[in-house]
């Protein structure tokens, strides 16, 4: 496995810094403009969920392969309140802090592999990974 | 960080060529909408030509930004949303479909113009 760089969500302009560390690590990796947009609006959409509602957390970024291609991931930790519905946040629209909702579903549509774990009390996971083409 | 916010003639131009974060969406929404009131613009170009990443929080500010402003009587035009931005918004859900468009500076202008009736 190939070292992971992670960045920690505490404050609002960790999320810029987050989606800067990700999509300097999509380009170096040869994303072409349009996958490091969505790589970099996926961060943006899962730090933010990070400092919205668990104050602080984790986004850690890791370059991955397979036999045939190879691709980032990113996981997404926090220990916050975790998540009670998950079906009810992964819903267009869905939201308890005034925005659009669309983070979490937009996320999994930016990306092409998407995996939420949460548990009440304890926090949340999200792992998202999108492969080189 | 604040974005500046230019005037010419009654419309007010707005470059955006910052790294956005929340905090200054947000305070340029304010200055905004306080220079439209200070100077009496009734028209408004934001142009989005440097901006590479709009997520929902960004959309979220831009389209009540417009909305906002419409409300104070000022027309507002987003311009020159890059390919991959439009492609990534849409990923996301976010279809801004009240929020008016154009190419580029000139065709935002030209718009205003059209809906302005001057």
């Amino acid at each position: 496995m190939k070292p992971q760089s992670c960045v920690n969500i505490n404050k609002e302009w960790d999320i810029v810094g987050a989606r800067q560390v990700g999509r300097d690590m999509a380009k170096k990796l040869g994303f072409g403009t349009v996958d490091q947009a969505r790589i970099a609006t996926a961060i943006s959409e899962l730090a933010r969920n990070i400092y919205l509602y668990a104050d602080s957390g984790q986004i850690c970024f890791e370059v991955i392969e397979n036999m045939q291609q190879q691709g980032i991931c990113m996981t997404a930790i926090d220990t916050g309140p975790g998540i009670e519905d998950i079906s009810q946040v992964m819903q267009d629209g869905y939201t308890t802090s005034g925005g659009l909702g669309a983070g979490l579903p937009g996320v999994k549509r930016l990306m092409d592999e998407f995996d939420l774990k949460s548990e009440e009390g304890k926090g949340t996971k999200i792992k998202a990974v999108k492969w080189l083409r | 960080m604040r974005i500046p916010i230019l005037k010419l003639h009654h419309y007010l131009l707005i470059s955006i060529q910052t790294e956005m974060d929340d905090n200054t969406a947000i305070q340029f929404q304010e200055d905004l909408l306080d220079k439209i009131h200070k100077s009496g613009s009734t028209g408004v170009v934001i142009d989005l030509t440097s901006v590479d990443i709009i997520d929902s929080f960004i959309a979220k500010v831009l389209g009540d930004v417009v909305t906002m402003s419409d409300l104070m009587g000022a027309k507002v035009v987003l311009t020159g949303i890059q390919p991959a931005v439009a492609m990534t918004l849409i990923d996301l859900g976010i279809h801004m479909k009240n929020v008016p468009t154009a190419l580029d500076l000139e065709q935002g202008l030209i718009k205003l113009h059209q809906e302005l009736g001057v």
